[in-house]
């Protein structure tokens, strides 16, 4: 089979593509391995919902119409959402369609699936970026009496053993998780690295409100400083609840999980924790901070004091004088160990040569360079601070679907025209 | 970027060096050495000369000693600093290298770093009388004195845990590190 473009994912990125594509006549396919918004269905667990507002929840044309702006989806708002826009955007759409591999042939790129080959001029890896869960090597330590478990495929409380859970990491995962973990009677110890804290209103607003007013949601990854830094910064202390409540490490300290430094190794039985704890939450405090006087500025230069209420600084992250620096694994306290250390992307399929020492896709702007015709879309802070999020998929596809455009009308392979 | 106007740091080289180890990872293999002889007593002196950097053998531009004893109250000679409190000027130092790097690089201008560190032991667990007390540090403790042109505090704050991210001894000191010791 033959198209021009071959979008690899029917999620929302995908959808939003290949809405862009049809406005400028390009033929594609869109290939999804399962249903659509596969990925919000089938790999989450059951309380998420997103970290945005439901008013910022908008796709190229399309964006939330209910009545409850301020309010955060569920799992299968958020599938109904994708769902909708799907049946609106009407792309020429093939479920059940896994891509088993892509390759080059010639100028040419070669999509192979369970239901048929494709070949195409351009191909765009939808795909997401949480595809597989992230468990640092030292896992492997772990004594056999203690349960390791990922978010991946954590459902619910009652999944785990009763009994204490350790939660390495607390991005927003981490803390959401530790938070229901812990409501569900069992003593959660949560074990702290680097992390973004941040309230989830401030001065009356929604704080992703902020970052969209300001223009921090539109930072450009060729402007910031350091974009490696910018792609790696963890998922921010947020969760969406319909109280819109702030879940930073002071309000799990206040309901009774604990502490603990960054997971350093685990020896002997023995969690080894790193002294650096202080130095972590002190960090992140400094660095909300700086976000919050960054707001007070923007709000003070537009003259828009009285609009909104008044400034607040928060209360620094709550750290015992002497933190332990490590944890017996083997005493029976603690019988789950739940890693949430992020998720990073399967490129098991992709047999095309884009992949640096890491594993990770070499990509500028998700403009896949070193492949003509390649374009990722989808990932943290792919072009903006904004990308990873749904309401950064309309900018970024644009972007990318402008570029293959542009790059399907240069290149013209003699052979098939 | 600044290539050392401010306080003396290279800011640009060190971004060309992030730059190529990140294209070459191997280049940022590092070996450090140190060669250690014992003197007298509990004297020692530690040799610093060679190691191995950015894929080849280098040389300081000259050889450093470091002198260790121990103090007087164990019978020993006084001759230098214990090893305990060397591994404070390490900390220190490296904490203090990144504290310029990172005003280098916010352009902050310096005018003076003092730090002093504090580092609480009980001997009891190096003389063996209680095995239930660890032989090195219970609590460090680093403190700053900063004076730098037109930054807020926050701004000197943000400045002392930036070092304390990118600082290598404060790794060292704060995570286990598997160590082997053998006999040639």
């Amino acid at each position: 089979m033959r198209t021009d473009t071959v979008v690899i994912g029917a999620g929302h990125t995908g959808l939003a593509v290949s809405y862009l594509l049809s406005q400028r006549s390009i033929d594609h396919v869109v290939l999804e391995r399962g249903e659509v918004a596969n990925t919000w269905r089938t790999e989450r667990w059951d309380s998420l919902r997103l970290l945005t507002p439901n008013w910022q929840t908008r796709l190229p044309g399309f964006a939330y119409d209910g009545d409850d702006p301020d309010g955060f989806m569920t799992m299968s708002e958020i599938v109904g959402f994708i769902g909708r826009y799907a049946r609106w955007v009407d792309p020429p759409l093939h479920t059940l369609t896994n891509v088993t591999s892509v390759r080059k042939e010639g100028d040419d790129y070669e999509v192979v699936t369970n239901r048929g080959v494709w070949s195409c001029r351009s191909v765009v890896l939808a795909t997401g970026e949480f595809n597989l869960p992230k468990v640092p090597p030292i896992a492997s330590a772990l004594p056999p009496s203690v349960e390791s478990v990922t978010p991946f495929h954590y459902r619910r409380p009652s999944d785990l053993p009763e009994g204490g859970v350790l939660v390495v990491g607390v991005s927003a995962t981490g803390v959401q998780l530790a938070d229901e973990i812990h409501r569900s009677g069992r003593q959660v110890t949560v074990s702290v690295g680097e992390h973004v804290r941040m309230p989830r209103v401030y001065r009356g607003k929604d704080i992703r409100y902020w970052f969209e007013v300001t223009g921090l949601s539109d930072e450009r990854y060729d402007e910031v400083d350091d974009i490696v830094r910018a792609r790696s910064v963890p998922s921010p202390q947020l969760v969406g609840t319909p109280e819109r409540i702030t879940l930073d490490l002071n309000a799990l300290t206040d309901r009774g999980v604990r502490l603990v430094g960054r997971l350093a190794g685990i020896r002997d039985g023995k969690a080894q924790l790193s002294g650096s704890l202080h130095n972590k939450c002190n960090r992140s405090d400094l660095k909300m901070g700086r976000l919050l006087l960054s707001i007070d500025e923007w709000i003070a230069e537009h003259g828009l004091d009285s609009e909104y209420g008044p400034p607040r600084r928060y209360e620094r992250t709550r750290v015992e004088k002497a933190p332990p620096l490590g944890l017996d694994l083997t005493s029976g306290e603690i019988k789950t160990v739940l890693w949430a250390t992020g998720y990073r992307p399967d490129y098991s399929w992709l047999h095309v040569p884009v992949l640096d020492h890491k594993g990770r896709l070499r990509h500028d702007g998700g403009v896949v360079s070193d492949s003509p015709g390649m374009y990722r879309i989808g990932m943290n802070f792919l072009r903006r601070r904004k990308s990873s999020f749904i309401h950064g998929a309309e900018d970024d596809a644009r972007d990318l679907v402008d570029h293959l455009s542009a790059y399907l009308s240069t290149r013209v392979p003699a052979r098939s025209r | 970027m600044s290539t050392g106007e401010i306080n003396g740091v290279d800011t640009a080289h060190l971004l060309f060096a992030r730059g190529v180890v990140g294209d070459t990872p191997a280049a940022g293999d590092y070996t450090w050495r140190a060669s250690n002889e014992w003197v007298h007593g509990t004297h020692s002196r530690t040799t610093i000369g060679g190691y191995f950097g950015l894929g080849e053998e280098r040389a300081h531009k000259s050889t450093y000693k470091v002198e260790a004893d121990h103090p007087l109250e164990f019978n020993a000679e006084d001759n230098a600093a214990t090893p305990v409190e060397i591994v404070l000027a390490g900390l220190a130092s490296c904490l203090t290298a990144g504290v310029a790097a990172v005003a280098e690089n916010r352009e902050i201008k310096l005018r003076s770093v003092k730090a002093t560190v504090e580092a609480d032991m009980n001997i009891g667990g190096i003389l063996g009388s209680d095995p239930e007390v660890r032989n090195g540090f219970s609590d460090v403790r680093v403190a700053y004195q900063i004076d730098a042109d037109e930054a807020s505090s926050a701004d000197v704050e943000a400045l002392v845990a930036q070092s304390q991210k990118i600082s290598a001894v404060f790794d060292i000191l704060t995570n286990p590190t598997n160590v082997t010791v053998q006999v040639n």
